[in-house]
């Protein structure tokens, strides 16, 4: 960069000038804020091991069988809290998820429970899909509905949404006349997860082994579209270091949930189905990935593509950043806010799907308060409620971060009250300690 | 300047009014291609409110536009660009969180064949464009917000002229610029008006009229004070107009 003007003083050519890990960082072109969620993260999951140690002799955090049930605990407020990205993104909040969780998965309660077997037959194939179609349709039209009153009806989204809140709540609650319903549709009890909504050891290294090459293939194709466009190249070390971590990663996940093993309960249920002599030292069938927990991955993925790669997610972020220049830009920004508040309810509504699958119930407290965790999760995520800032990944980590104070509490032993209250402290201060980067990195 | 022909726009007897207050009222005026037309007037006179009808910003209450001749209607942004209307807003309308490229195509966006936004191109584009307004600009990868205020005009300005424009609407453009900049953006016009582009430009300083400017429409209190030939009055005369709201007597 010869030709850059003297006075510049962050062009590349200081590198040399630079301490080792600045270097490290501008070579790998890993965002810090990453590196801090991740490095809260080990806090929260060694802390909370090791008050386990100290206090009570063993810590019961760091095992196979609570990181597993963690990732599971974290699908259905990090399916939503992709979505809040995008509504927050654009100056907007959505209070109603939690309600839309409730509304939906009562629904489908009954639909699966009451309504399809009429027709179908109990226990037909069919009974899964109908009403996990129906259940994500219904989202997207309540969400839909929330945006058109805010964006065509001039509405806040506040207002809406808390408007949304109880009313949805309440409509759960008359759909079933306040009943429980359960059990759930068998195939649609897998989408939850427990041990046979998993996927087990092989198909866990499957995944493991094509999420890999799917690294690779992003690497490659990143480094030839730079190169065809003549742009700066990330030096080889970097490339090579970013392979092994994402692969490392991956693979360290498929070893992790393929460690912890079946219950001997269901072991013997499984045996006994299949006629199956179990041996007297007990047998070892992994779980595997969770099938709730791929469905935030394929999730996450399809978000980050939708949010970088297309005119949509474009216009999202430029509608949070300046939303007068967006609609003189030819954007029509009333649109885009009834569809991302439709693509929020539809995202609901596969929470929702997610959550009664794993209680394998539909009962009227599902999903109460998970709106706070769900905004709680983009924030902490980053996601800025000025507007035009966020990341999916970091609404995922910050889902994963909620939830694990909240699960790590528990297996503490603190009570629901102390729980509140911490889950709170962490907010406000995250919150803060996010305005104190942006005011740095500026 | 030879004002015979079909004007590239005719705005005719534009009205459009804000809450009882009429902001613009009964305006017609023209632009001829490679003519660059000033539009003058206080602050408030009606101007900015004038060509946001044109840029389809705004929907006027009365009023019809021809492009060479031909009657067309523009009832929001994109029937503008359709028309190959650009606009340079005085705010700059530039989304502050995101890159050059991304605010240049905004609207726009480059795809590639699977329908993906193509970043690589655009940036590409980008360096490309810029290299040729700004040879100083260096800053691609960067939110505008971090971008000086001369920076961002010529992000604004690549955004324009990008597009192939052949009607432009510049609104106060110098405004927020150093002298060395304005004097750029001065070349520019030129240079655009070379190519036979025609040109809106909303200006304060009278001497860049002056300099820039075939004619003059005047505006004040949403009215139409009139439009003169610039080489035909001296500055006194068109300030006159400005200040005291009555037509020279050499209107055009």
């Amino acid at each position: 960069m010869a030709d850059a003007p003297p006075t510049t003083s962050d062009t590349p050519s200081e590198d040399q000038n630079l301490s080792p890990i600045a270097r490290f960082l501008r070579g790998t072109e890993i965002d810090t804020r990453l590196l801090g969620m991740i490095g809260a993260l080990m806090l929260i999951w060694f802390g909370f091991h090791f008050y386990g140690v100290l206090v009570n002799g063993e810590g019961f955090f760091l095992t196979p069988r609570n990181l597993w049930n963690l990732s599971v605990q974290t699908s259905s407020i990090g399916i939503m809290a992709t979505g809040m990205v995008l509504v927050i993104v654009t100056r907007n909040i959505d209070l109603s998820v939690g309600a839309l969780v409730g509304v939906t998965a009562m629904v489908m309660g009954i639909l699966q429970v009451e309504i399809l077997p009429q027709y179908l037959g109990l226990g037909h194939g069919a009974i899964w899909i109908v009403t996990v179609i129906v259940g994500m349709t219904l989202g997207a039209c309540i969400g839909a509905f929330h945006g058109w009153l805010i964006a065509y009806r001039g509405i806040p989204a506040f207002i809406v949404t808390l408007g949304g809140l109880l009313i949805w709540r309440g409509s759960a609650f008359l759909a079933a006349g306040g009943k429980t319903i359960s059990p759930v549709d068998p195939t649609f009890a897998l989408l939850g997860g427990g041990p046979y909504g998993a996927i087990g050891a092989t198909g866990s290294w499957i995944v493991g082994i094509l999420a890999c090459a799917g690294v690779m293939w992003l690497l490659y194709s990143g480094r030839k579209n730079r190169r065809h466009h003549d742009f700066k190249l990330r030096p080889m070390w970097a490339e090579t270091f970013l392979g092994a971590l994402g692969c490392g990663v991956i693979l360290g996940a498929v070893l992790l949930v393929n460690a912890y093993p079946w219950p001997r309960g269901i072991i013997k249920q499984y045996a006994a189905k299949n006629n199956i002599e179990v041996p007297a030292e007990g047998m070892f069938i992994s779980h595997g990935f969770a099938i709730p927990v791929l469905i935030l991955i394929v999730v996450g993925i399809l978000m980050t593509i939708l949010m970088t790669r297309t005119r949509f997610g474009r216009y999202v972020f430029a509608i949070g950043g300046n939303p007068e220049a967006a609609a003189l830009a030819g954007i029509n920004t009333r649109w885009m806010v009834l569809k991302i508040f439709a693509l929020m309810g539809m995202l609901a509504g596969l929470a929702g799907v997610v959550a009664s699958a794993r209680l394998n119930s539909a009962t009227n407290a599902l999903g109460l308060l998970d709106e706070l965790y769900v905004i709680a999760a983009a924030v902490i995520g980053g996601t800025s409620l000025a507007g035009g800032v966020g990341t999916i990944y970091g609404a995922i980590l910050g889902a994963l971060v909620m939830q694990s104070l909240q699960s790590g509490m528990v297996l503490i032993g603190f009570d629901t009250a102390i729980q509140q209250i911490v889950v709170g402290m962490v907010l406000v201060f995250a919150v803060y300690l996010d305005n104190l980067y942006r005011s740095k990195s500026k | 300047m030879s004002n015979t022909g079909t004007p590239l726009v005719e705005m005719r007897n534009f009205s459009i009014s804000f809450g009882g207050i009429k902001a613009v009222d009964h305006v017609t005026v023209d632009l001829h291609a490679g003519e660059v037309v000033g539009l003058l007037g206080h602050n408030g006179a009606g101007k900015s409110t004038l060509i946001k009808c044109l840029s389809g910003a705004y929907q006027a209450d009365a009023g019809e536009v021809f492009i060479n001749g031909e009657k067309v209607e523009i009832k929001n942004p994109r029937d503008a660009r359709a028309q190959n209307i650009e606009t340079i807003y005085q705010t700059l309308a530039l989304a502050d969180n995101l890159d050059a490229a991304s605010n240049l195509f905004l609207g726009r966006e480059l795809v590639n064949s699977m329908g993906f936004v193509d970043e690589s191109k655009m940036e590409a584009e980008t360096r490309k464009i810029m290299h040729r307004l700004n040879p100083n600009f260096q800053k691609f990868n960067v939110p505008v917000s971090a971008l000086s205020g001369g920076q961002r005009q010529s992000v604004a300005i690549a955004r324009a002229v990008y597009f192939n424009a052949k009607i432009l609407i510049m609104d106060e453009p110098t405004a927020a610029l150093g002298p060395q900049e304005t004097q750029m953006v001065a070349e520019l016009i030129e240079e655009l008006k070379k190519q036979g582009l025609g040109i809106f430009l909303i200006e304060h300083d009278i001497h860049n009229v002056m300099k820039l400017c075939d004619r003059a429409s005047v505006m004040k209190n949403g009215k139409l004070v009139g439009t003169v030939n610039v080489d035909e009055v001296t500055d006194e005369e068109i300030l006159g107009m400005i200040i005291l709201g009555k037509p020279s007597a050499k209107a055009a």
